[in-house]
């Protein structure tokens, strides 16, 4: 029994296993004539690795499926075989039916996993899979059909009794009648794209003259993402819980459901932290949303993995329906944690035509699980995803109780083309405390270098008290983004946190110093301490603390190092600061244990080059700290005119806008020359198939504006410069 | 010294983890074949008087040591220093930190010379010259100090920067001249100058240096005028710092006076003139560090690795171990009381690896210390002091040397000599002959020669025991050190009694008390012209230095005079 067991809970493992076994096998009997033994996962990134995993558990051959940008990337070397189906754009790879349709044929797989994302809520691409006579492992392409339209789920939930909230779901989607349809409702109201899901294309409309521009954008953003531009209108309720209920069918009619997960936690209407089961929550509330999901279910005669979305209004502790995910989620893993069952083997026994395992009341319920999904991100300019390598990628060590699912490894690229998600960390506990003190501690351990992560907003999300009692709703973010964000201006805070990072940076040196030495030449000139005539060694070090704060130039720090007789280092960082007796000691590659003033702790460090400069990450305590180092003086240029390399890797003339991410502009509002109010949308991009408005930073002239509609633009590239009229 | 122990430590668990038990035991074996029968004992009784009155001398005179050496690390001065930053100019050890390699050693020399020699004063005698490595290679570096009289260069200013010339270009150092200064001191012209040890020489060594394959490289980090222009000039390669950096034989009111000629001192000679239009420099630095940064480039490209040993990196690695006694308690064994006597092979046991010491004719001539030992695993061959030369002592010194000199052992000159044995008895055996040899011997062996002065150097003592006129490649001194042709009593009494003769031939009556001050005189004139200080000043030796940095500055200076590849020596003719 491999790797997946081993990550669900050692208590339940054996127990559980027997189980499977016991019930899988005695229904042998109604098995389809073959089971399946070859699947070809048509996805990639870590729920591709997730499914091999499980495979090769069963002893099942697996073919992964890989466009240009993922020729080496983990699923591909996970898998038994891969087959590349096509460039980086999803459109014409991971969503391109007939390749990879041709793929499985091509090296003889059986079943076609979709994953989440992509084909997975396809109908028409589980439909062709069963015309070609390819065992599709998922739901039947009828209830993908009916649940993917959301105005047709709507109705059919509304039929089979299950509690819908007030809206608009009509075919109708004339602007004025929409307008009217919303101000029947009632403000504030929510937009919807009928098809698709993940948030793409939602807006939320306060009041009736921000209707038309929020509708127009949805429709855009739904067309670009699905293909299809229907809307729906919903109230939108301020202060709703997203409780999402798992649900398992079988091609026998049998439905169940494996208790609910909370995934309140939401930054631009997308999950980061997911929990099961829901905290604050009865045990009468609990079974009611059970019943309800497995009514809709069953409803549309589901089987395989679903997961039946309620959102919980808890001003008044109604539920409704929201809408169903014909696919394995994103956050099933928490799931698997506290009912210790192994979701994608289910599916894949669902899918020969096996029987469920168990009954509705033999689901055990165990505990409590988090995940944390860990994103490259840029956390202060909007959560917008960010691109780039991961040059230091260590995640913490897996157990029974803490799981890393990831597709990649140190060294690859988070590319624009897909989901920036980098890994979801998932842990257990015997209950709630302990599953967030154990999640603490595991981001604060959880090492990414190379690009922004949302692990330190995780971090403090966790560590908000609001969190930390279960008192969770989808606006935690913005109700708390004073607690939860950095304030860059706050001095005060800034203050504090420079003088933190002034004793990290002595560590940080330390350590440095303490590779330099173990790297050095074993000769005379080079023992420690180095020798001086009458006089002790020093050097000075200089960093640029990478802070989430405006410093102006009070990020630089200057340490000035003296060599101590015993080898120790005595490190200085500032007048008023006190020197600090450092010593360092290597156990590991970029792991030290550094005594400072008495106390020695566990210091991770990581060093990466770019550009000239390195930069340099400490993970010390609960912290994580990033510093840069100017390096390269010795290639600087002759030629007098130019300037040394800078710290900043671009740089601008000032009025310039910056894109604020790898992106396709779609589209350019204004032209060079026009007048514009600060705050003016002057062109949009978007990038993960999110849009994202381009602003005017102050009044003024447009000017140097040369991207147009179509074209691909780089992180921090010059977008147009906006010119300050003088008054 | 840490460093080394912990990778030992580490590498020999690791390798005694990895062994089976009948391997061990080989290694046990081998080990004890490798144990020398030559361990020094401790030698040294912590209980005694002496040992106590000895700790105290010494900890005063380091004291006094470093409060001189305090000021001189100052350089020229609070304000001085203050108006070189406010140039962007870094100090001259601040500058040389930044060329040698991080976390490397630097063996700076005659810290103290120019000490009380003028009526200026005259810290480290305006220039800082020492020894350490760039890229895995030693060189010689020789760096102005601003703040010091403008970088002017007094006498012993031009001496010490052809002392630092002259070691170079017997250890094949490259060189590295930080250039920041105004040029001769003008006022002191006659005795800096027209001699042929004077600034001219500094040129010809460069050429002369460069001749032999000797890199030359000039950072020209402030001013190089008239004579000090021939710095950057002579050398293989330059490099100009921006603004800061400039090059004329006259400066701009000297053009002026000559020409009428109105121009600033950046256009008359800055670093774009040089860089760009007269070729006279090479690299153009936007800033001081950007410069130093050039200059540790211009190194990494001089490919030293075609010629043997110029790379301390590649020196192989030794095992080694420190001595078993602590270094420190050698201020306690250097004599406060130079009548005293004390056992050299206590200092020895403190500076060889392991305190092994093999020693050779242990039983004959025994006021000579002679051994094979290793310091930082490099083999040398020790020859100390315990009293008096006597004929024996020298046959035996002499026997020794050609011994090492053979085998190109590099030879270590521990000096605590009072001279050699005199007397009737003592010349009919033929002292002189003796002591011939031994000087023959030494001078003309061609190993490394490293002396320290940890006592007291008189009279021909001096000479067998490779003084400074034996051109050693190194020479230091304890804080204690004395140096003379004789002692200052045993000079009174001769002067004395020529004087009394003298005075008696012109039938002068000499009081008892107007012989008694002229002896006080002359006993004074010795006591301060024998002084460490005296001599360090006027560069008679490399630096005086704790005792307890014995191991270390040795280790060093040897490692350095190792850069040269070895020579065989001819000896003259000995007297038989």
């Amino acid at each position: 029994m491999a790797s997946l067991l081993m990550m669900l809970r050692r208590r339940s493992v054996d127990r559980q296993s027997l189980k499977l076994t016991k019930y899988f096998s005695s229904s042998s009997a109604e098995k389809l004539s073959r089971p399946i033994e070859k699947i070809l996962i048509a996805n990639r990134g870590e729920i591709a690795c997730r499914i091999i995993r499980t495979a090769k558990r069963l002893g099942i051959r697996t073919v992964a499926v890989y466009s240009d940008a993922d020729r080496d990337a983990l699923h591909v070397k996970s898998a038994d075989e891969a087959v590349h189906i096509g460039p980086p754009p999803a459109r014409s790879s991971y969503l391109k039916a007939t390749t990879i349709l041709d793929a499985a044929f091509r090296t003889g797989a059986q079943a076609i996993h979709p994953g989440y994302g992509f084909l997975s809520e396809s109908a028409e691409f589980a439909q062709l899979c069963e015309d070609k006579g390819l065992t599709f492992i998922g739901p039947p392409a009828s209830a993908i059909r009916d649940m993917g339209d959301k105005s047709a789920s709507k109705r059919i939930m509304g039929a089979a009794g299950v509690p819908l909230v007030p809206g608009y779901h009509g075919s109708e989607q004339d602007i004025e009648l929409m307008k009217a349809e919303a101000d029947k409702i009632g403000y504030p109201v929510i937009i919807k794209p009928t098809h698709g899901g993940g948030g793409k294309g939602m807006r939320i409309v306060n009041s009736a003259d921000e209707f038309i521009e929020a509708f127009l954008g949805a429709q855009r953003e739904a067309a670009a993402s699905f293909g299809i531009n229907t809307i729906l209108l919903e109230k939108y309720i301020t202060q709703p819980r997203h409780i999402e209920v798992q649900v398992f069918g079988d091609k026998h009619g049998n439905v169940l459901h494996l208790y609910e997960r909370d995934c309140s936690v939401q930054r631009r209407h997308q999950k980061i932290i997911e929990e099961a089961p829901a905290p604050n929550v009865m045990n009468d509330f609990r079974s009611h949303l059970g019943e309800a999901a497995v009514s809709a279910a069953k409803a549309v005669n589901y089987h395989n993995a679903g997961t039946v979305e309620f959102i919980v209004d808890t001003a008044s502790g109604k539920f409704y329906f929201m809408e169903m995910n014909t696919r394995l989620q994103v956050e099933h893993p928490v799931t698997e944690m506290v009912v210790g069952q192994d979701l994608v083997e289910w599916q894949i026994r669902v899918a020969n035509g096996e029987p469920l395992p168990i009954n509705q009341s033999e689901v055990p319920l165990s505990g409590h699980a988090f995940e944390a999904r860990i994103y490259a991100e840029n956390v202060p300019r909007g959560f917008l995803p960010a691109t780039g390598v991961l040059h230091h990628y260590q995640p913490v060590d897996v157990s029974s109780t803490v799981r890393v699912e990831t597709g990649v490894v140190e060294g690859d690229t988070v590319s624009m083309h897909y989901d920036p998600m980098i890994a979801k960390l998932v842990v257990w506990g015997e209950n709630r405390d302990a599953a967030l003190v154990k999640m603490k501690d595991c981001l604060s351990r959880f090492q990414v270098a190379g690009l922004p992560t949302n692990i330190n907003f995780i971090l403090q999300l966790a560590n908000h008290w609001a969190f930390q009692q279960g008192i969770v709703e989808t606006h935690f973010i913005e109700r708390y983004r004073d607690e939860l964000f950095v304030d860059p201006s706050n001095s005060d805070l800034a203050k504090q946190s420079y003088n933190a990072a002034r004793h990290v940076a002595a560590l940080l040196a330390a350590c440095l110093l303490e590779k330099e030495r173990s790297n050095g030449p074993l000769s005379i000139w080079y023992t420690h301490p180095p020798f001086r005539v009458h006089n002790l060694a020093t050097r000075t070090i200089e960093f640029e603390w990478v802070s989430e704060y405006d410093l102006n130039n009070e990020s630089k720090l200057t340490l000035s190092v003296t060599y101590q007789p015993d080898g120790r280092y005595l490190i200085e960082t500032g007048e008023e600061c006190p020197g600090l007796i450092v010593q360092a000691a290597q156990l590991g590659s970029g792991c030290f244990r550094v005594e400072a003033d008495g106390i020695s702790s566990d210091v991770n460090v990581a060093i990466y080059t770019k550009d000239q400069i390195a930069n340099l990450h400490i993970w010390t305590g609960q912290h994580h700290h990033q510093f840069k180092q100017r390096l390269g003086m010795e290639l600087a240029d002759d030629d007098g005119s130019l300037d040394k390399p800078r710290l900043e890797s671009t740089s601008h003339p000032p009025g310039t806008v910056a894109a604020p991410m790898a992106g396709l502009v779609v589209k350019v509002l204004l032209q060079n020359d026009t007048k514009v109010e600060k705050g003016q949308p002057v062109l949009v991009m978007e990038a993960m198939k999110m849009e994202h408005v381009v602003k005017a930073p102050c009044s003024g002239k447009v000017s140097s504006l040369q991207v147009s509609a179509g074209q691909q633009v780089a992180d921090s590239s010059a977008l147009f410069k906006v010119k300050e009229e003088a008054s | 010294m840490l460093r080394a122990l912990g990778k030992r430590t580490a590498a020999a668990a690791a390798a005694s983890s990895a062994r089976s038990s009948w391997r061990s035991e080989k290694s046990l074996l081998r080990q004890s074949r490798a144990l020398s029968i030559g361990v020094l004992p401790d030698g040294v009784d912590r209980t005694s008087e002496a040992y106590e009155a000895n700790s105290k001398v010494m900890e005063g005179l380091i004291s006094e040591l470093q409060s001189h050496i305090r000021k001189v690390m100052a350089g020229g001065g609070a304000e001085a220093v203050k108006r070189n930053r406010s140039r962007n100019k870094l100090l001259p050890r601040e500058r040389i930190d930044l060329l040698i390699d991080p976390g490397s050693s630097f063996l700076e020399l005659s810290q103290l010379a120019g000490h009380e020699l003028y009526e200026d004063k005259l810290p480290a005698a305006g220039i800082v010259t020492g020894i350490g490595t760039v890229h895995g290679r030693l060189c010689m570096f020789v760096a102005n100090d601003p703040t010091v009289k403008g970088g002017t260069y007094y006498p012993i200013t031009v001496k010490k920067h052809l002392r630092a010339q002259e070691i170079a270009a017997k250890c094949k150092l490259p060189c590295i001249y930080l250039v920041d200064s105004g040029g001769a001191f003008l006022p002191k012209q006659a005795e800096v100058f027209p001699d042929k040890e004077n600034f001219g020489r500094i040129f010809y060594n460069q050429a002369t240096m460069s001749a032999e394959g000797i890199p030359q490289i000039a950072l020209v980090l402030g001013s190089c005028t008239a004579g000090g222009a021939y710095i950057p000039a002579m050398a293989d390669e330059s490099v100009m710092v921006k603004g800061n950096g400039t090059i004329f034989l006259a400066g701009p009111p000297l053009v002026k006076a000559a020409t009428g000629e109105e121009v600033s001192a950046e256009d008359l000679g800055g670093a774009v003139v040089h860089c760009k239009t007269s070729g006279v420099s090479d690299y153009f630095a936007l800033d001081e560090l950007h410069g130093l940064a050039i200059g540790r480039n211009i190194v990494k490209n001089l490919h030293m690795a075609a010629k043997p040993g110029n790379d301390v990196v590649q020196q192989a690695a030794r095992e080694y171990k420190e001595p078993l006694y602590d270094v420190n308690e050698l201020r306690s064994i250097a004599l406060a009381d130079l009548k005293q006597s004390f056992d050299i092979r206590s200092v020895i046991a403190r500076i060889v690896d392991g305190s092994e010491f093999d020693e050779f004719k242990k039983l004959y001539g025994t006021t000579l210390v002679t051994g094979f030992a290793r310091i930082h695993g490099q083999p040398v061959g020790i020859i100390g002091n315990n009293g008096i030369l006597f004929n024996e002592s020298a046959l035996k010194g002499a026997h020794f040397i050609e011994l090492c000199a053979q085998r190109k052992i590099p030879l270590i000159f521990l000096q605590n000599i009072t001279g050699f044995m005199v007397g009737s008895k003592s010349e009919a055996n033929g002292i002189a002959k003796s002591g011939a040899k031994m000087v023959m011997a030494v001078s003309c062996a061609k190993v490394p020669k490293v002396t320290v002065i940890v006592g007291g150097s008189f009279g021909a003592g001096n000479y067998a025991m490779c003084g400074r006129a034996y051109s050693p490649d190194f020479m230091f001194l304890w804080p204690n050190a004395r140096i003379s042709v004789m002692g200052g009593a045993q000079a009174a009494g001769v002067l004395s009694q020529i004087e009394k003769a003298n005075k008696k031939k012109l039938g002068v009556q000499w009081t008892k008390e107007e012989e008694e001050a002229f002896k006080t005189k002359v006993v004074e004139a010795y006591e301060k012209e024998g002084s460490p200080y005296y001599s360090t000043a006027r560069l008679w030796d490399d630096g005086i230095i704790d005792p307890a940095d014995t191991r270390r500055v040795l280790a060093l200076s040897v490692s350095a005079a190792l850069n040269r590849p070895s020579e065989d020596t001819k000896f003259g003719v000995f007297r038989m």
